[in-house]
């Protein structure tokens, strides 16, 4: 192309716009804010620049004649198994540029997904299925520390607890919203994520960037974030909610040992006079079980564990696709190692990273999940392609973007009904997975590995999950 | 009476209600004939993705309780249907006078491109909801009664 470096020649994908059906309406070209499409004054009809699109489908969603399909660009460079054409074009793009590759959503390279690995259990003959249809199905879960042993005593007759519980969170389904900050989504989706997590009776995670005041009425349904950078951490943000989140992704600056951290939990604690949990967000990565014990020990109620497939609004491509481990291997390996220790009732253990569906979500309980957060699939459920370009922070679909133009294509009151729906959804099939199993509560399915069995792992593999092979 | 309603906090100025009511009042009742070829011959929305920068709303005949249009138009072709509510318009009658055009005060009647006459939004009365918020794809256009 003309006036074009040479490089951005190779682009990803090319519009294939059908002229027998479009009718120059230039709806493509309202919607793009790539500026893919353009009204060409000449031709009198709309044109587009295949290199400037990232593939996020918008047009095509909105073209009301069906006339643009986006494909892959099919040039190819020569069959290389080593130098695959991704290499290329970042080397490409960095002799160009001189810069840090960036990418964004979860690490998208093709390492084992054990999830799919993992196959569940059905009942026959010896053991009846339930039908949640028909029976009663318990889907809720309590979140924080439990207690080593109950005392009872007796009130007026009648007995009574006289053991003092650790605050809880209560979940009506095993699933949260993931931590995803104001700022890296917009207000809007803020407000859909908290009424919907307020309807479900579930929680939402603020994520790093404060909260709006608008919000603080969810406050039952919130989990406030107190990340690094402490972006609107005070007071009144920290007993708005309903549990507090510390998360260390890069250093907190205060923290540099699990005595430092246990400072930190306790500060949290008596900052919001030990009314709600404390919840410590770690990424999976390699000695994930015993930093997960030392945050167990720490005082933490909560453990969350973030694997390599959790989405991200903006992070350097290198670090995306080659740090952290696979959360399946992490939250097996943690949930052993804290019932090894004897201190797995201390807390809970939550999942993130990756979840697509229900079946995800079974399994991650059967590994020993309490429960799981999902990000992405909420993103999902509300447009998002997964085209990663998030750091842009143009969003077509009006996600990752806080332009006020993009950012009002998230009406509030349809992302709510769509979070509802979708969790509804999996609920009702996490329901029916249990019941198959024979099973009438997530409670009976929680680190229940005989549940599961794999397909195609190794047997170290095998040994840290704990579960046998198929046919065994 | 039900009315359209825009929300403007979530009108994503996409234009597909103009597509969607240009198409309804259409020979053909099809988008690619009616934007292609119905359009050279004259044919209009009746509604207007108004814009100011980022703010865009999409805006129709109010069907006004009181109707400045009514009152000014001097053929008798728009009239104030007591039933419905709806301020019916009369083609056949209009003679293009523009008195109606000018006295509404929401812009919301346009001249005939070709025809000495009007068009504006009739609510669609072959359908149980308007074009226009059928085809909105934020729900920014509602049909309710407020």
């Amino acid at each position: 192309m003309l006036y074009r470096p040479i490089n951005q020649n190779y682009h990803d994908f090319i519009v294939q716009r059908d002229r027998e059906l479009c009718i120059n309406c230039r709806v493509c070209e309202r919607q793009c804010s790539y500026l893919v499409h353009y009204w060409d004054e000449n031709r009198k009809q709309v044109m587009h620049d295949n290199a400037k699109c990232v593939g996020c489908h918008r047009c095509e969603a909105l073209c009301p004649t069906g006339a643009i399909v986006i494909r892959h660009n099919p040039s190819q460079f020569r069959e290389n198994s080593h130098w695959k054409p991704w290499f290329i074009k970042n080397v490409y793009k960095q002799a160009d540029g001189g810069g840090v590759l960036l990418g964004a959503m979860g690490n998208p390279q093709p390492y084992p997904i054990y999830w799919d690995r993992l196959l569940l259990d059905a009942s026959q003959v010896t053991n009846p299925s339930i039908d949640p249809l028909r029976e009663p199905m318990e889907l809720r879960t309590y979140l924080g520390s439990k207690p080593d042993s109950l005392e009872f005593e007796e009130k007026e007759g009648k007995p009574s607890l006289k053991t003092k519980l650790s605050p809880q969170i209560k979940l009506n389904y095993p699933i949260m919203f993931s931590a995803m900050s104001y700022g890296s989504i917009n207000f809007n989706l803020h407000i859909a994520m908290a009424r919907a997590a307020t309807e479900l009776g579930i929680v939402y995670n603020t994520g790093e960037g404060g909260l709006h005041p608008d919000l603080y009425q969810y406050g039952p349904n919130t989990i406030v974030q107190v990340a690094s950078g402490r972006f609107g951490v005070h007071r009144d943000y920290l007993n708005a909610a309903e549990g507090s989140d510390a998360l260390s992704p890069a250093p907190h600056h205060d923290i540099y040992s699990i005595e430092d951290l246990r400072q930190l939990i306790y500060a949290l604690k008596e900052a919001t006079e030990y009314r709600v949990p404390v919840s410590v967000k770690i990424a999976a990565v390699h000695n994930a079980a015993a930093i997960a014990s030392g945050i167990v020990r720490a005082g933490a109620d909560i453990v969350a564990v973030d694997g390599f497939r959790g989405g991200t609004g903006a992070a350097p491509t290198m670090i995306r696709d080659n740090v952290g481990i696979p959360a399946e291997l992490a939250l097996a390996a943690i949930d052993q190692r804290l019932r090894d220790e004897g201190i797995r009732n201390r807390a809970s253990v939550v999942i993130a990273g990756g979840i697509r569906c229900s079946a995800d979500v079974v399994k991650a309980i059967a590994l020993g999940a309490d429960a799981v957060y999902i990000g992405s699939a909420a993103l999902v459920a509300v447009g998002c392609t997964m085209c990663q370009r998030c750091y842009t922070g143009k969003c077509p679909w009006g996600i990752a973007t806080n332009v006020p133009s993009l950012a009002r294509r998230q009406n509030p009151e349809i992302a709510k009904q769509k979070l509802v729906n979708l969790v509804r959804g999996w609920a009702h099939e996490i329901e029916e997975m249990l019941g198959g199993m024979g099973l009438n509560s997530i409670e009976s399915l929680r680190g229940n590995r005989e549940k599961l069995r794999a397909v195609g792992l190794n047997e170290v593999e095998l040994d840290i999950f704990g579960v046998k092979p198929a046919g065994r | 009476m039900k009315r359209v309603y825009v929300n403007p906090e979530v009108c994503i100025g996409c234009k597909l209600c103009e597509l969607a009511c240009l198409t309804e009042h259409s020979q053909s009742k099809d988008l690619i004939i009616a934007y292609r070829e119905e359009r050279m011959q004259g044919l209009l929305p009746r509604n207007t993705v108004e814009e100011s920068g980022w703010i865009t709303a999409s805006l129709n005949c109010r069907h006004c309780a009181e109707p400045y249009c009514i009152q000014a138009c001097i053929s008798g072709a728009l009239t104030k249907d007591a039933e419905s509510g709806r301020v019916v318009y009369e083609e056949e009658q209009c003679v293009g006078c523009w008195s109606c055009l000018m006295a509404c005060p929401f812009g919301a009647i346009k001249r005939h491109p070709i025809k000495e006459k009007i068009v504006k939004c009739d609510l669609c009365p072959e359908r149980s909801i308007p074009a226009c918020v059928s085809a909105c794809p934020n729900q920014a256009l509602t049909f309710e009664e407020k």
